[in-house]
C-alpha cells in the first residue's frame, strides 16, 4: 500500500500514520480503492478455489480432493465470486467514479460509505473464516432448502453462510442508498438526469435492484436463520412448511442479483466504446431506457431458475415469455454498442479490447440464455454444465471483462500512471483464449449429460476429453491474471504518468488531474449537454465553438473548500455488528454483548458531527 | 487480362474456416454418440423437447453469426487510420432503433410459441392404462414402486417400450432431480409434494440417469440405470419381480443368509420373505441387477464385499453404516444377495 499512498489523494495530516488514515478515511476514492483491492484479492481466492475443482475434474473417478472439499469448494467459488469479488469490484467503480462523472466532490454519505466498506470486508472475512474452523459452507451458493436444515446440514457450515450473507447485504443496502441519494443530489448544476453519462444511468439501475433485492434474500435468510437456530418450520416439509418457499424467495432476489452484476459492466462499455471511437455512444436514450427496462423485468422473471420443481404449464409458458423478452433490451444494447462504432475512427487500446471481448462473449451467453428460456429445452439442460458454461459467458465474458475494461481504462485517473498496453493486450489475448478453451466446451459437456456440482465422474460417459480440455483453459486464464498483476506492479513506479486526460475522453472525470485532489473539482463544473468535457475541447453537437478556458483557480478557492473530516466509527462498528452476529454460533452472552457495543458506536456514529468541528482537528 | 489470384489472406480464412466447420461436424457427432447425451432423444418428451432445442439453435447461430460477424467488420472497416479525420459526431437513429427492436420481438415469436405448445403437450394428465411408477430419490440412491405390479426396486428402472410411463415423484429427505438425458428433460423430486412426468419410450436399450439437483455429500455418486425392454420382455421382468427370490444351496450363501438374518441388516432392508425394513433399498432381487450403489459399480461378489466392508469408502457420506464385518462375513452376505435373482 506504501507505493499507492504516495501518489494518494486525501493523505490526511502529517501526524497520522498511513495505516490509520486508511481505516479512518471517509474519502470515496480512497474508499473505492480499498473496495477494488480487497474485491481482487478474493476474486484471487475464488479464482484458486476454481482452479482446485478444475484440476478435480480433469479425469474421471480423480481423488485430489474429496465429495465433501468439493462441495465447499463450488460452493465458496460462487459466493465469493458473487459477492465478494464482482459487486464489490463494480463497488470499487461506483466508489471511485459516480462523484466524478457528476461532477460531485463526494458521496451523499461519506462515512455511510466508509460503514459499507468495513462491514463488507468483515462479512467477506467472517464466510472465509469458515475455511479456518474446517467448516466451510457445502450446501451450493443457492443454498437450498431442506439440505440447508439443522437435520442435513448439522455443522456450523450453513451458519456462517448465512450470517456472512446478511452481513454483506447490510453493506450493500447502505451504498445502495447512499449511491441513489448521491445520483440523486449530487450533480454538478446543468447535468440532468438524460446528461448523465450512462456508466452513472446503470449504476443507479444497478442501486435500485440492491434496495429492491436484498430484503427478498434478507427475509428467506432469517426464516432460515429461525430454522436452524430457534426451531422454526418454515422450510421444514415433514412439518409442513416448504423448502420452495426458499427457492421463490432466493430467486426473487437472484436473478435481479444477475442484472446488480452485469449493469455496471455494460455501463463501462457504454463510456468506454464512445471514447476510442471518438463518436458519441449511439442512441443513449435507448440504451438507458433498456437499462431501466432490464432491471424492471428483472423482476418478473425469478422462477425462470425453477422450470424443473414442477409448478405447472401456466407459470412454465409466463415465466418463458417474461424471460424471453429481456432478450429485446439486452439485443437493442449490443446493437447500440456496434452502431456506436460504426462510423467512428477506433483507436484499438486496452480498454478497448476489453469492451470488444464483453460485445463478444456477452452475446454468447445471451444467446445461450435464450435457449433455456423455454422450459422444455431448459428441462435438458438446467443443473447441466450447459448452464455453468452459460452463466461464465454472461458473468466472466460479461461481467469481468466489463470491469476489466474499466480497470484498463480508468486506471489513470486513479494512479495518475497509465496500464503497460503491451502487457494489457498480452493479457487480453491469453484472458479471452483461456476462457474460451474453459468454458465453450462445457456447452458440450452439458449436452452430453455432465451435471453440475459433481465431484468425480465414471470414465465411460464421453466427458473425460472436454473436461481435461476446459482444466487446461482455466490455467491459461490464471496466467493471464499473472500477467494482470505484473503489470500493475511494473507500472506503479515507471509507468507512463498519464496526465489528466490521456484517452482524449468525454466525460467529466478527465477534466480534472490524475490522481485527483482530495476535493476533486476545484471548482464545481456547470453542465451544458451530455459528454460536456468533449464539448469543451471540440465545440458541442450543434457546430458550436469550444468552450473558452475559465478563470484558473485561486488558491483562495481551494482553502475555501470543505471537505468532510476522518471518522474511526464506521470501523469500529462493523467489528461491533460481526461480533453481534457471530454471537449466534457461541452464545447469548456475545449477543448481547456485540449488540450493545453496537448500538453505542451507532450511537456515537450519529452524534459525532454535533461535537464542536475543533475536537477534529482539521 | 490477367485473372487475379486469391490473396494469401483469403487462402488463410479459407482454411480457417475448413478447419472451424470440421472441427464444429466433430463436435456435433462427438455430442451424439454418447452415454448420457441430450441430443439422441429416445422418447416422445425428448424428441419434443430436441425439436424446439434445434430451433433455437439454428435462430441463435444466425443471430450468432450476424452480431459476431458485423463487430469484427466494423472494427475492422473504421480502426483508425494516421490521419483521420473526427469522425462525424452521430448520436442516433430512431427508425433504425425501432426496426431492429421490432425485429427482436419477431424473432422471439418464433421461438415462443412452439415453446408454449410443448410446455402443454408435455405436461397432460396421465391415463389409467399408462405404465405407473413411484419414484423416490433418498440420498444417495432410488427407488421404484410400481403400484400396478406391487414391485419395489431400486436403482435400476426397467419400462416398456411404447407405453406412456407416468412417473410420480417424492422425496422423503431433500430435494433431487430425476433425470434421463436420452429420454428427456428432468423434473425435480420435492420432499412431501408428488411431482409428474411422463414419456414414452421409443427405443429399447438401456441409458444411465442421474441425480441433477445438488443433494448433499454423495449427489454426484446418485445414479441409476434404466432399461427399456421390447415388447413382451417387460412382462417377464415383471413376473419374475413378482416371484419370490431364487435361492442357491451353495453353503456359503446360506452362511450369508443365515448372517443376514441375524445382523442390523433386517433393519433397513427387504428380502421378501426374510425382513421388512424400510429404510434401505429392496434386495429380494439383488441379484439381477447389474450394478450396485446406485449404478457405481458392477454388481460383482468382490465389489459387493468391499461395499459392505465399508460403504462410506465407495459412497462418501453414505446412509448405511460400517457394520465391521469380517472379510469372511462379508463375501458370505455377498454371496447370498448375488443370489436372489
Amino acid at each position: 500500500m506504501a507505493t499507492q499512498a504516495a501518489f494518494m489523494p486525501g493523505a490526511e495530516t502529517k501526524t497520522q500514520s498511513v495505516l490509520w488514515s486508511w481505516l479512518t478515511t471517509v474519502d470515496h476514492k480512497r474508499i473505492g480503492i480499498l473496495y477494488g483491492s480487497s474485491a481482487f484479492i478474493l476474486f484471487l481466492i475464488g479464482g484458486i478455489e476454481a482452479l482446485i475443482m478444475r484440476l478435480q475434474l480433469a479425469r474421471p473417478d480423480n481423488t485430489l480432493v474429496g465429495a465433501q472439499t468439493f462441495n465447499e469448494l463450488f460452493t465458496m467459488h460462487g459466493t465469493t465470486m458473487v459477492f465478494m469479488a464482482i459487486m464489490p469490484m463494480s463497488a470499487a467503480f461506483f466508489n471511485f467514479m459516480i462523484p466524478l462523472m457528476i461532477g460531485a466532490r463526494d458521496v451523499a454519505f461519506p462515512r455511510l460509505n466508509a460503514l459499507s466498506y468495513w462491514i463488507f470486508l468483515s462479512g467477506a472475512l467472517f464466510v472465509n473464516a469458515s475455511w479456518l474452523f474446517g467448516v466451510a459452507p457445502d450446501g451450493g451458493w443457492f443454498g437450498y432448502a431442506n439440505l440447508s436444515s439443522a437435520q442435513f446440514s448439522p455443522t456450523h457450515s450453513i451458519d456462517f453462510w448465512m450470517l456472512g450473507l446478511q452481513i454483506l447485504g447490510v453493506s450493500s443496502m447502505l451504498a445502495g442508498f447512499n449511491f441513489i441519494v448521491t445520483i440523486i443530489n449530487m450533480r454538478a448544476p446543468g447535468m440532468t438526469l438524460m446528461r448523465m453519462p450512462v456508466f452513472i444511468w446503470m449504476s443507479l439501475v444497478t442501486q435500485f435492484l440492491l434496495v429492491l433485492a436484498f430484503p427478498a434474500i434478507t427475509v428467506a435468510l432469517i426464516l432460515l436463520m429461525f430454522d436452524r437456530f430457534f426451531g422454526t418450520l418454515f422450510y421444514v416439509p415433514s412439518a409442513g412448511g416448504d423448502p420452495l418457499l426458499w427457492q421463490h424467495l432466493f430467486w426473487i432476489f437472484g436473478h435481479p442479483e444477475v442484472y446488480i452484476l452485469i449493469l455496471p459492466a455494460m455501463g463501462i462499455v457504454s463510456e468506454v466504446l464512445p471514447t476510442f471511437a471518438r463518436k458519441p455512444l449511439f442512441g443513449a436514450p435507448v440504451v438507458i431506457y433498456s437499462g431501466i427496462m432490464i432491471g424492471f423485468f428483472g423482476f418478473g422473471v425469478w422462477s425462470h431458475h425453477m422450470f424443473a420443481v414442477g409448478m405447472g404449464p401456466v407459470a412454465d409458458s409466463a415465466f418463458s415469455i417474461a424471460t424471453m423478452l429481456i432478450a429485446v433490451p439486452t439485443g437493442v444494447k449490443i446493437l447500440n454498442w456496434i452502431s456506436t462504432l460504426w462510423g467512428g475512427t477506433i483507436r484499438f487500446t486496452t480498454p478497448l479490447y476489453f469492451s470488444l471481448g464483453f460485445i463478444a462473449m456477452f452475446t454468447m451467453g445471451g444467446l445461450s440464455g435464450v435457449m433455456h428460456a423455454s422450459p422444455p429445452v431448459d428441462l435438458q439442460q438446467t443443473d447441466t454444465y450447459f448452464v455453468v458454461a452459460h452463466f461464465h459467458y454472461v458473468l466472466f465474458g460479461g461481467s469481468i471483462f466489463g470491469l476489466f475494461s474499466g480497470a484498463y481504462y480508468w486506471w489513470p485517473k486513479i494512479t495518475g500512471r497509465l496500464l503497460d498496453e503491451r502487457l494489457g493486450k498480452l493479457h487480453f489475448w491469453l484472458m479471452l483464449i483461456g476462457f474460451n478453451v474453459t468454458f465453450f466446451p462445457q456447452h458440450f459437456l452439458g449436452l452430453i449429460g455432465m451435471p453440475r456440482r459433481i465431484y468425480t465422474y465414471a470414465p465411460d460417459l464421453g466427458w473425460n476429453f472436454w473436461n481435461l480440455v476446459s482444466t487446461i483453459g482455466a490455467f491459461i486464464i490464471a496466467v493471464s491474471f499473472v500477467i494482470f498483476i505484473a503489470n500493475v506492479i511494473r507500472t506503479a513506479r515507471s509507468g507512463q504518468v498519464a496526465g489528466p486526460d490521456p484517452w482524449d475522453a468525454r466525460t467529466l472525470e478527465w477534466s480534472i488531474p490524475s490522481p485527483p485532489p482530495v476535493y476533486n473539482f476545484a471548482r464545481i463544473p456547470e453542465v451544458h449537454g451530455r459528454d460536456d468535457f468533449w464539448a469543451t475541447k471540440y465545440g458541442d453537437e450543434h457546430g458550436g465553438a469550444p468552450h473558452p478556458q475559465p478563470a484558473p483557480v485561486t488558491a483562495a478557492e481551494i482553502a475555501a473548500i470543505h471537505m468532510p473530516p476522518t471518522s474511526y466509527w464506521p470501523i469500529v462498528l462493523a467489528v461491533g455488528m460481526m461480533i453481534m452476529i457471530s454471537g449466534l454460533m457461541t452464545s447469548m452472552y456475545q449477543i448481547i454483548a456485540g449488540g450493545l457495543f453496537t448500538l453505542f458506536c451507532m450511537y456515537q456514529f450519529a452524534v459525532e458531527y454535533h461535537r464542536p468541528p475543533a475536537a477534529h482537528g482539521h | 487480362m490477367i485473372k487475379r489470384l486469391p490473396s494469401a489472406s483469403s487462402v488463410r480464412t479459407a482454411i480457417l474456416l475448413t478447419g472451424v466447420l470440421l472441427l464444429a461436424t466433430s463436435c456435433g457427432w462427438s455430442l451424439w454418440d454418447n452415454p448420457m447425451t441430450t441430443v439422441r432423444p429416445r422418447s416422445d418428451f425428448g424428441r419434443w423437447t430436441d425439436e424446439i432445442f434445434m430451433l433455437i439453435s439454428w435462430t441463435t447461430l444466425v443471430i450468432f453469426i450476424a452480431v459476431e460477424g458485423g463487430l469484427l467488420y466494423v472494427c475492422w472497416r473504421f480502426r483508425d487510420r494516421p490521419g483521420a479525420p473526427l469522425p462525424r459526431q452521430i448520436h442516433g437513429h430512431t427508425v433504425l432503433e425501432i426496426s431492429w427492436t421490432i425485429a427482436f420481438a419477431l424473432v422471439l415469436l418464433i421461438i415462443g410459441i412452439p415453446t408454449i405448445k410443448i410446455i402443454f403437450k408435455t405436461q397432460e394428465a396421465p391415463a389409467a392404462t399408462d405404465l405407473h411408477v413411484e419414484v423416490a430419490g433418498k440420498q444417495w440412491w432410488w427407488e421404484f414402486k410400481y403400484p400396478q405390479f406391487n414391485i419395489t426396486t431400486a436403482n435400476e428402472l426397467h419400462l416398456p417400450v411404447g407405453q406412456t410411463a407416468a412417473f410420480f415423484l417424492n422425496a422423503p429427505d431433500v430435494i433431487h432431480s430425476f433425470w434421463i438425458p436420452h429420454l428427456g428433460g428432468k423434473r425435480d423430486v420435492v420432499p412431501h409434494r408428488v411431482n409428474r412426468l411422463m414419456m414414452t419410450p421409443e427405443v429399447p436399450g438401456e441409458y444411465p440417469g442421474q441425480c441433477a439437483e445438488y443433494c448433499g455429500m454423495s449427489h454426484a455418486n446418485m445414479r441409476f440405470r434404466v432399461i427399456v425392454h421390447p415388447k413382451g420382455e417387460f412382462e417377464q421382468w415383471v413376473r419374475a419381480q413378482q416371484a419370490p427370490p431364487a435361492e442357491s444351496n451353495d453353503p456359503l450363501a446360506q452362511q450369508g443368509k443365515s448372517l443376514f438374518a441375524q445382523s442390523a441388516c433386517v433393519g433397513c432392508h427387504t428380502i421378501a420373505g426374510v425382513s421388512a425394513g424400510q429404510i434401505g433399498p429392496n434386495l429380494t432381487h439383488f441379484g439381477g441387477r447389474k450394478s450396485l450403489a446406485a449404478n457405481l459399480m458392477p454388481n460383482t461378489p468382490a465389489n459387493v464385499a468391499r461395499w459392505i466392508e465399508n460403504p462410506d469408502h465407495m459412497k462418501p457420506g453414505a446412509r448405511m453404516p460400517n457394520l465391521g464385518m469380517t472379510g469372511e462375513q462379508s463375501q458370505a452376505l455377498a454371496a447370498y444377495l448375488l443370489s436372489l435373482k
